[in-house]
C-alpha cells in the first residue's frame, strides 16, 4: 500500500466515522432530515463544508503543492442541463430511500445489511448511465 | 485532510464508475480519470465502511442497527441514487462538500437542486401513507 493510498484509506475511516456519529448512517434520520423534523445533517454537512472550504482555498496560500505531491486544483464541473437532470433524479432517490453513496457505504458499517440492495442498485443505476448515456 | 496531503477530492459517487472499470470494457468505464482513481477510490470507500464500523464497536451507544426501510425502497431509490449522481457528476459529497466548499456554480445548483426534490419526495412518501 503507497503513502496515498494509506492516507486514502485513514481519510475514509475519519468519513465514514464521523457519517456514523452524525447519524447520516442511518437513512431514516436522512428522511426526517428531507423532512424537515431533524435538523442536525445540517451542522453535519455544515462544518463538512467549511473544513474543506479552509482546505481548498486558504491552505494553498501557504503550501505551494500537497504534502504528498499532487497538485491543488479546486473541483469545478461545468453547468449543463445532466448536471440539473441528474440532480433531480439523485433527489428523487434520495427521498425515496434516505440513502447517498458516502451514507449507504458508511451504513454497512454500522451493521445495516440491508443497506447491501441499495448499494447494489448505486452500481447498477451507475452502471446503466454509462452504459447507455455516457460519453 | 487528503486533499491538503494528496490533492485529491475523496468524493464518493465516483467509486461506482471507477469500480467498474474492473468489469465493463465500455470506454465510458475505461476512460482514464476511472483508471487512474480507481485504486485510491476503493481505499477510500473501504476506509468509510471500517470507519462507521469503529464507531458502532467503540463508541456507538446501541451497536449494530438496521434499517426498516423496505427492500423495494432501497433498490428503487438505489438504482435512482447511482444513476442521478453519475449524470451529476456529483453526490452529495462530490457536489455538496468538495463542489460548495470550492464555490463551484454547478455544484451550487445541483446541491440546491437534490435537496428541493428530496424534501419534496420523501414529504410526498408520507402524504400518500407510505411510512417507513
Amino acid at each position: 500500500m503507497n503513502s496515498r493510498n494509506v492516507v486514502l484509506f485513514a481519510g475514509g475511516i475519519i468519513f465514514g466515522f464521523g457519517l456514523a456519529v452524525g447519524g447520516m448512517a442511518k437513512p431514516e434520520i436522512v428522511l426526517s432530515f428531507l423532512q424537515l423534523k431533524d435538523l442536525g445533517l445540517v451542522l453535519l454537512m455544515g462544518v463538512a463544508a467549511g473544513t474543506t472550504f479552509i482546505a481548498i482555498n486558504i491552505v494553498p496560500r501557504f503550501l505551494d503543492e500537497p504534502i504528498l505531491g499532487g497538485e491543488f486544483k479546486p473541483r469545478t464541473r461545468e453547468l449543463t442541463r445532466n448536471t440539473v437532470a441528474g440532480a433531480v433524479i439523485f433527489g428523487v432517490g434520495w427521498g425515496l430511500s434516505g440513502q447517498c453513496p458516502g451514507s449507504a457505504l458508511s451504513s454497512l458499517g454500522i451493521g445495516n445489511l440491508p443497506i447491501l440492495i441499495g448499494i447494489a442498485a448505486m452500481f447498477a443505476g451507475a452502471y446503466v448511465m454509462g452504459r447507455f448515456f455516457g460519453s | 485532510m487528503v486533499y491538503i496531503l494528496t490533492g485529491l477530492h475523496a468524493t464518493q459517487s465516483s467509486f461506482f464508475s471507477s469500480t467498474l472499470s474492473y468489469f465493463s470494457r465500455l470506454p465510458y468505464f475505461q476512460r482514464k480519470s476511472y483508471l487512474e482513481s480507481r485504486e485510491w477510490r476503493l481505499y477510500f470507500a473501504t476506509g468509510v465502511i471500517f470507519g462507521a464500523l469503529i464507531y458502532t464497536i467503540t463508541l456507538s451507544p446501541e451497536g449494530f442497527w438496521a434499517t426498516s426501510i423496505p427492500w423495494w425502497r432501497l433498490l428503487v431509490g438505489g438504482f435512482l441514487v447511482g444513476f442521478g449522481t453519475r449524470l451529476s457528476s456529483g453526490c452529495t459529497s462530490g457536489h455538496g462538500i468538495s463542489g460548495v466548499a470550492s464555490l463551484s456554480t454547478a455544484s451550487i445548483v445541483a446541491v440546491i437542486t437534490f435537496i428541493v426534490v428530496g424534501v419534496i419526495t420523501s414529504n410526498a412518501m408520507t402524504l400518500l401513507g407510505i411510512t417507513p
